[in-house]
């Protein structure tokens, strides 16, 4: 049998010199027309309806980005005034945080690969599935007009009661924005909670699930349990900002801090919505790039599910310096430091894995590392914060940002481009360009670092977040800003290039075999790109996630797993 | 292209009908039906921490202002409330009922029902409908502007302040209008069950959206056993039992 899902006598593609069409049907040319696309109940042309609108709202996100560090180039406030600043670090954070991070790899990777991965047709809910996409739009559309007549200046995270009372910007408009989106997160998390409970094909027991699956269920439960909170808050501000009911004004007995309690109840786990993903995706390169079975797989699936419990518990380590008791802070702390154990357990089983592995330094590969790197930099730097006295000192400084964008850049957005460039071939059925996969992964990690690390000193240093202008009298502080804004405009170039050649890639890529690095999970034993109904047979699993062998045995007997097709060469030289 | 396959599917109970009602990427009724029922449980529990958030609110606030709290309760009109209680406790009966007669075919008593249910929840409405009147023609509406507090009608105790009275007031009509919202989603959703149960579309093989609306009837139903004695009953010490 040839992959197990081919059927008999399927036609393999053509050979790589043809640029013209596919041999085979697929999701992509089954249907023509943009109906088939803004009709389409195909979870894989949703998630490339996904795809396409993040990346756009990523480039928007990244100019505000650019426009913050060209102002922090010199001390003064020159380039915007202050008000407008405010505007441009908030339009920053809605925009990456709601618009980009949060649907990133759950509704583009996720949406593509979770019935894949598990051998089912499609999600349990193709109809919600799209209708989450419309949301999604309809939020960003909500978003944008409001951007548009002047945005909003309160932060991305509309601490009251200077957003129910003092702001002239457009806060409800946006909070609108934001509250559909959630909705659209919400139904992605429940279509993945029933589809990995009642989906998976016949033998693909819980245990055998690739990791990437456990991560987005831990990610689903945070989707379904945090955004309702997120979303009543929004319209207790909304109504605040309306009615001045006073539930967050102390003036008619209401309290602010219960605004950041209830903020944070949310936006704490959300980071893990962003990371945790990340992490599958890290899970699958590092297995499938070393050629080794993860090491310690239950303890990898368990502290996914023990990252998004965990989460809900420490959301109180952000109002250390509000008016929450010194008591409650102290059990915040301590719970906060739990949360790296299981962050700790992946970061060392990763390594693990990687140890006497036959390692490819692939695309995907040099990001997978760039994640465990950054990410051990941005979970330590945490503790720091999670720490009662230290987080008196760097609460609101640049430290702050360092540390967050560590987290959300050099984690998730790492993870977000190793996982798109590890699926490529199987989205698309081509190859990106290796050599410049490379290089531009090398570009952004070196960009990030020089752009974030800085900001580690500076916070240390004492220069304040959110502010326009810092003390010209200071010249360290204006040397390390320099360091940063230059670090950006490598960063933009870095991402710059593979939004380049992916879309080359697309027509002008080599095309790319069925399982091309070769992996063992069941998204690699479908044609690239997969038919519209993903298995022509439900496939029957007989063997275990991740039943890697050594590259020098595979080049004799196969990829292993009871497949007796010949041996595969990788797509890459792998050496 | 039809959305419905029905070349590719096993025939579990041979039954023609059955079979159209399988959507494509399912297996079969049973996987279908599972999948349906879990959606349901899981999107509950997301109303279930949306409703939580205003409880939350509900209790840090009473905990602070516990006989503005009493007080503000008791000038709510419990009768109605009980009143609409009941109504509700009864149509989660015949919403069973609808249910229980999806399962064993009736296609007259499962409309039938269905038709109660949705008239009970309009009762609810009607009811929760005069309350309100009775608020807004009193000004008891806490929007800035609107409201106003008539001392000379509803004299304050000494321990408690009209602020607080106007965040009971708030919170009261946050809880209860978000689940007066749930039940017109709820009636909606019964005239579309109605709709498609006259088409002939439930069979005992095929019924999960009438299960599934009536998991969703029936929490709308517990929110609101949880909303009366919280914001009806905490004060009926004050007035000795009785309304006014």
């Amino acid at each position: 049998m040839n992959p197990p899902s081919l059927p008999e006598g399927a036609p393999t593609p053509r050979p790589t010199e043809s640029r013209v069409r596919f041999a085979h049907t697929n999701y992509i040319n089954a249907h023509y027309g943009i109906k088939s696309w803004l009709l389409t109940k195909d979870h894989k042309r949703i998630a490339l309806l996904y795809l396409g609108s993040i990346s756009l709202f990523f480039a928007l996100g990244g100019v505000y980005a650019m426009m913050i560090r060209l102002e922090l180039l010199t001390p003064a406030s020159d380039l915007v005034q202050p008000m407008t600043y405010n505007k441009l670090f908030t339009q920053h954070g809605i925009i990456m945080i709601f618009l980009f991070l949060i649907p990133s790899i759950p509704a583009v990777l996720g949406n593509f690969l979770v019935p894949l991965m598990i051998g089912a047709k499609d999600l349990a809910f193709p109809r919600i599935n799209l209708l989450s996409w419309y949301l999604y739009m309809i939020a960003a559309v909500i978003v944008v007009w409001a951007l548009l007549n002047g945005g909003v200046d309160t932060g991305w995270t509309f601490y009251t009661p200077y957003s129910t009372t003092f702001s002239n910007s457009y806060v409800v408009a946006t909070g609108l924005g934001i509250f559909v989106n959630g909705f659209s997160s919400i139904l992605t998390g429940l279509n993945f909670i029933v589809t990995i409970h009642t989906m998976r094909a016949p033998g693909m027991t819980w245990f055998r699930l690739p990791l990437f699956i456990w991560s987005h269920y831990a990610t689903s439960l945070i989707m379904i349990l945090g955004t309702p909170v997120i979303a009543i808050t929004i319209l207790l501000v909304a109504f605040e900002r309306i009615a001045h009911i006073g539930i967050f004004d102390p003036r008619l007995g209401g309290d602010p801090v219960l605004f950041q309690h209830f903020f944070w109840f949310y936006s704490h786990p959300a980071v893990y919505i962003m990371i945790l993903p990340s992490m599958g995706v890290v899970s699958e390169i590092v297995s499938t790039h070393s050629r080794k079975n993860i090491f310690g797989y239950t303890f990898v699936a368990f502290s996914s599910l023990a990252i998004a419990v965990f989460g809900f518990l420490v959301w109180g380590h952000h109002l250390f310096t509000s008016s929450q008791s010194v008591y409650a802070g102290m059990i915040f702390s301590i719970i906060s430091f739990t949360v790296a154990i299981p962050s700790a357990v992946k970061v060392f089983n990763w390594t693990a894995t990687l140890y006497k592995g036959s390692i490819s330094y692939d695309t995907p590969m040099l990001y997978a590392m760039g994640f465990i790197g950054l990410f051990t930099i941005g979970g330590l730097t945490g503790l720091f914060l999670a720490s009662l006295g230290t987080d008196v000192h760097l609460t609101d400084t640049y430290f702050i940002v360092a540390h967050f964008h560590y987290i959300m850049v050099g984690g998730a957005l790492m993870g977000y481009l190793g996982g798109l460039h590890n699926w490529w071939p199987k989205i698309t059925g081509r190859m990106y360009p290796e050599g410049w996969g490379r290089f531009s992964a090398l570009v952004i990690f070196v960009g990030f670092n020089l752009t974030f690390f800085p900001q580690f000193l500076l916070g240390t240093l004492g220069m304040p977040r959110r502010y326009a202008a810092y003390p010209a009298d200071e010249p360290v502080w204006q040397v390390l800003n320099v360091m940063s804004t230059a670090g950006a405009s490598i960063l933009a170039v870095g991402l710059i290039i593979p939004g380049i050649y992916f879309i080359w890639s697309m027509r002008y890529g080599k095309f790319a075999p069925a399982n091309p690095w070769p992996a063992t999970g069941l998204e690699w034993r479908t044609l690239s790109p997969p038919p519209t109904e993903n298995f022509a047979v439900t496939p029957i699993v007989t063997w275990e996630a991740y039943e890697y062998r050594p590259v020098e045995e595979m080049r004799v007997i196969g990829v292993g797993d009871g497949d007796t097709s010949p041996p595969v060469q990788p797509a890459h030289g792998t050496t | 292209m039809s959305s419905y396959r029905v070349d590719e599917i096993h025939l579990t109970g041979a039954d023609e009908h059955a079979a159209t009602a399988l959507a494509h990427h399912f297996d079969n009724l049973e996987q279908q039906r599972e999948a349906g029922s879990l959606g349901m449980w899981v999107f509950l529990i997301t109303e279930i921490m949306f409703f939580g958030g205003l409880f939350t609110g509900y209790v840090i606030y009473r905990t602070q202002n516990q006989a503005s709290f009493a007080y503000a309760s008791s000038t709510l009109n419990w009768k109605l409330g009980a009143f609409n209680t009941v109504v509700l406790i009864l149509s989660s009966l015949t919403m069973a009922l609808a249910v229980y007669f999806a399962q064993v075919g009736s296609r007259r008593n499962q409309i039938v029902f269905l038709a109660v249910t949705a008239v009970l929840g309009l009762t609810f409405l009607v009811v929760k409908s005069v309350e309100y009147a009775e608020k807004i023609r009193d000004h008891h509406v806490p929007i800035q502007g609107f409201w106003h507090w008539d001392q000379a009608q509803h004299a304050l105790p000494a321990n408690v302040t009209e602020r607080s009275v106007q965040m009971f007031y708030w919170i009261y009509f946050a809880m209860t209008g978000l689940h007066a919202l749930h039940m017109i989603i709820g009636i909606a959703v019964m005239l579309f069950l109605m709709y498609y149960a006259y088409r002939g579309r439930y069979t005992p093989e095929y019924h999960s959206p009438v299960e599934n609306s009536g998991l969703y009837w029936h929490f709308v139903d517990i929110v609101w056993i949880f909303l009366f004695p919280l914001l009806y009953l905490l004060g009926a010490h004050l007035t000795h039992g009785g309304g006014h």
